[in-house]
């Protein structure tokens, strides 16, 4: 059974279609790229994804424990439940916020003390305040953030900033992994590390990672399928090796050279 | 019927007054994406301009019309360049807060000269006249409001499709960055915007002087208010949306004085906003956009 | 439950008891007198208001031009109850009828309004306090526009103190709980919250309810403070008043509203018998601020510029 499943996914913007009919299927524990030229859709695959668009038509299907649920139509909030959390390609962190807070809100979902405790502070509030800290400092520790728990998130260097996305994504407890080009920006050494560590956390997380990506070092390295978007259509999927060599690909990239219609 | 004829008819005049105000909402929110707060006031700084010429230094209508827009136009470039100005890319709310600001500083800044008790304008700026067909009875004032809105939204119109500054102002408006690129003046047209609303709203301010004969420092809040209904009614930003709103807040806010109850008038015009804000927040005349994430 | 009785939170309760003491003292001992008494009560309304103002506009983003409707039905709902029963719980029962009847409202208002951003949301909230405003000027039961008088004054020092320093505590309490850091997180980022899981419309309603159910307090204590109520004191500019307090003392700040409140108060005792220059002096404050706040801002903006440049330099291109 995948762990997504999507089909003839449509998402048109007035007379613009960024994604039109698109197939992908991910099964669980897969670390997939999906690539494509700038405007391709990739990143409105994303949004459909975690239900910040509503798709134009098509079906999204998450298996969600031993169930498979239908997830298109429902509120971000209620996909990020079922297990979908992501980063965005223009970092959106809660700026004025705490590095620690950060995370922290990202584990709202999982508290469950109510209204009343957190009014009066009665014990469950100390009590799972605590644990709530206490897991997030051990989250910032894998991303070497650790010691910068205390800092507004919008002083942090750029690179920080991108590893504090993919921390906080990851205290939503996800069973899938969106990851909007995490490599953008940064040096080679950096994207190297970064590689590393993406590799890591799925082992450790037991996460399936889908991730856009520019950079084809960091995709063909780690990345165990492709999709491979152009206006909005899947016009290749497969191994890297193959994708590579893949002539519709190439025209798609190499068309990119000449200015779209 | 006739008196369905009757409040019509006197709904058209007060929303030629809506009106004039709401063009000056629209188009500055259109160019700069301000609600500007202050505009009623500058409203009833129209007004007090023209109770000004016209008992103290004895105009007539016409002269004392043309005074007052053209202080109105100075003053909102004035309030542009000091106050929104620095704040264009701020969030909007610092704007509101500022714009705020600004039009409690009018108010009180009036009341604190002119006084806070009621003006009244002289009862024979125009000639007293009217006449009666088929049993409704229009006013020269009435014909006069009517008129001179008609006159200054064809010269609006006029500016905006037919001149330089006009298409330089619907470009701003479109795409700020895109204009400056293509070499346009942005400050200067965000300035004429101003200029241009502020005097509609100075005239309003006459207009309603001479129709209703009172005036107060607190006069721009509640038109203002409506006026920015009838703009948002009509869909923000867009300026036949903005005649066609101010008319009909106009004749609905006739209409519930005369059938229903006058005191219930303002909490119509209210209701209607809250109800277009929920339902159609672009407005009769808008688009609806999404944010791109 | 060791932090409850942290070395911070005794200091600031012995602060607070102490305050409490001695402006007891000074009333008791009529050094205070009603004048003194009458600045006191309006801090602590306002400070009720503020707080929960800030809640929702400085902490939840969501700006709301209407607190003063809110204060309304609390105000009228306990003129009332405290006309009408007689009873030595009427005050009590009045309190906290106001607060949830004014909550409810805050709730139904949302429900709709929430969906609306920043600046049309602040139309709207405006437009639904004055709605409110005119049908309390034209009820019978409200007493119209000339409004209720000799209502019962049961508002004292104690209660006032007791509310307020409640009201701050409870507030500051939610703020930093999990489900205050997901208001806070709508206005940082209202995308960004929804996609980490946060219900953004059930905690904009939230904090509009919290918010409204403690203006509605304050309203209620005013009521039975000065015993005289009409709608025009609930209009537009009360709201505005409120805001101010809340933007002076920094959107966001607990303590500024606090601070915020005692010295307006002050500034506006002074000032009684001008009233166009304090509402001068008042909308210039608003207008500064607002500049001073974005100048800084930029400023920030272009440091931080400055900083990212510096770390390409050192790390990237090598
Ligand atoms: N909210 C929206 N409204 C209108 N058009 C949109 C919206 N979101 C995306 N688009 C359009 O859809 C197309 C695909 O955009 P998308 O951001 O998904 O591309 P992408 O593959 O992520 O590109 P890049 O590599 O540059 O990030 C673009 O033409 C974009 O302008
Ligand atoms: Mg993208």
């Amino acid at each position: 059974m995948p762990l997504l499943s999507v089909k003839n996914l449509t998402k048109s913007f007035g007379g613009l279609t960024a994604v039109s009919n698109a197939n992908l299927t991910l099964n669980k524990g897969e670390l997939v790229g999906l690539i494509g030229p700038n405007g391709a859709g990739k990143t409105t695959v994303f949004n459909l994804l975690t239900g910040v668009y509503v798709p134009s038509s098509g079906s999204i299907e998450l298996s969600v424990g031993d169930n498979v649920r239908k997830i298109n139509g429902l509120k971000p909030y209620n996909i990020t439940r079922l297990g979908i959390s992501r980063t965005f390609q223009n970092i959106r962190l809660f700026k004025d916020l705490t590095v620690l807070d950060n995370v922290r809100i990202a584990m709202h979902q999982n508290v469950k003390y109510g209204l009343i405790s957190s009014f009066f502070r009665l014990p469950s509030y100390y009590r799972e305040e605590q644990e709530v800290i206490k897991k997030a400092e051990s989250l910032l520790e894998i991303f070497k953030l650790d010691t910068k728990k205390n800092e507004l998130s919008r002083n942090l260097p750029y690179g920080e900033q991108r590893r504090l996305e993919i921390a906080r994504a990851l205290a939503t407890n996800p069973s899938l992994l969106l990851l909007d080009e995490p490599a953008a920006g940064m040096n080679p050494n950096e994207t190297a590390e970064l590689t590393d560590l993406i590799d890591w956390i799925r082992k450790e997380f037991n996460l399936t990672i889908l991730l856009i990506e520019h950079d084809m070092s960091l995709v063909m390295k780690i990345c165990e399928r492709l999709y491979v978007l152009d206006y909005g259509m899947i016009i290749a999927e497969g191994k890297p090796e193959e994708i590579k060599t893949n002539k519709r690909v190439i025209e798609a990239y190499l068309g990119e050279e000449v200015p779209h219609a | 019927m006739e008196q369905f004829v009757q409040q019509l008819i006197n709904g058209l005049s007060l929303g030629s007054i809506y009106a004039l105000i709401a063009l000056g909402y629209t188009m500055v929110y259109g160019i700069v994406k301000l609600i500007n707060f202050a505009h009623g006031d500058i409203f009833m700084v129209g007004a007090y301009v023209g109770f000004v010429s016209i008992t103290y230094f004895n105009m007539g209508f016409f002269p004392a019309l043309l005074i007052a827009m053209l202080f109105c136009a100075v003053l909102g470039v004035v309030i542009e360049k000091v106050a929104y100005k620095p704040l264009r890319n701020a969030s909007r709310i610092t704007a509101l807060i500022t714009a705020i600001g600004v039009s409690l500083l009018l108010e009180y800044v009036v009341m604190f000269f002119a006084k806070a008790g009621v003006r009244t304008y002289p009862e024979n700026v125009l000639p007293n006249l009217e006449m009666t067909i088929l049993g409704v009875r229009i006013t020269f004032t009435q014909v006069c409001i009517f008129a001179v809105t008609i006159a200054l939204v064809i010269l609006l119109q006029f500016i905006v499709h037919k001149t330089r500054v006009g298409k330089a102002m619907r470009a701003v408006s479109m795409d700020k960055d895109a204009a400056q690129l293509m070499g346009i003046n942005v400050n200067n047209t965000i300035s004429v915007t101003f200029a241009i609303g502020s005097a509609l709203a100075g005239a309003a301010g006459i207009l309603v002087g001479v129709y209703y004969n009172s005036i107060d420092p607190l006069m721009g809040i509640i038109p203002g208010l409506k006026a920015f209904v009838a703009a948002v009614f009509g869909g923000i930003g867009i300026i036949p949306g903005a005649m066609i709103g101010g008319f009909s807040i106009g004749a609905v806010e006739t209409m519930v004085s005369g059938y229903g109850s006058s005191l219930y008038k303002d909490a119509v015009a209210f209701a209607i906003l809250i109800l277009v804000l929920i339902v159609k927040p672009s407005g009769l005349l808008g688009k609806n956009t999404r944010e791109k994430v | 439950m060791k932090q409850l009785f942290s070395f911070k939170n005794l200091k600031y309760s012995a602060c607070v008891v102490a305050l409490f003491g001695v402006i007891q003292l000074l009333i008791s001992l009529n050094i205070f007198d009603d004048y003194y008494q009458i600045t006191i009560a309006t801090i602590c309304i306002n400070i009720i208001l503020a707080v929960s103002l800030n809640l929702i506009a400085g902490f939840t983003g969501q700006f709301s031009l209407g607190h003063a409707g809110f204060m309304s039905i609390g105000a009228y709902a306990c003129a009332l109850i405290t006309l009408n029963i007689n009873s030595n719980y009427s005050f009590f029962l009045g309190i906290f009828v106001g607060a949830i009847l004014s909550a409810l409202l805050g709730f139904v208002i949302g429900i709709p309004t929430l969906r609306l951003k920043g600046d049309y949301l602040a139309i709207a909230t405006l437009g639904m306090a004055e709605i409110i405003k005119i049908i309390a000027q034209n009820l019978e039961f409200t007493g119209g526009a000339a409004g209720l008088s000799d209502i019962p004054q049961y508002t004292n020092w104690v209660w006032l103190f007791f509310f307020t320093a409640g009201t701050v505590v409870v507030i500051k309490n939610f703020i930093n709980s999990s489900h205050g850091r997901a208001c806070v997180s709508i206005r940082e980022d209202e995308i960004a919250s929804e996609v980490m899981g946060i219900n953004t419309t059930k905690y904009k309603v939230l904090a509009f309810v919290i918010g409204a159910f403690f203006a509605g307090i304050a309203g209620a204590l005013y009521s039975t403070y000065f015993y005289v109520i009409n709608p025009g004191l609930f209009g537009f500019l009360k709201s505005v008043d409120i805001l101010v307090i809340v933007v002076i003392g920094g959107m966001g700040s607990i303590r500024g509203s606090i601070i915020a409140s005692i010295l307006l108060a002050i500034v506006s005792t002074y000032l009684q018998d001008f009233p166009e220059i304090r509402m001068i002096l008042y909308s210039l404050i608003l207008v500064v601020v607002m500049l001073a706040r974005e100048f800084i801002k930029t400023k920030k903006i272009n440091l931080d510029i400055l900083n990212i440049k510096k770390y390409i330099k050192t790390n990237g291109a090598r």
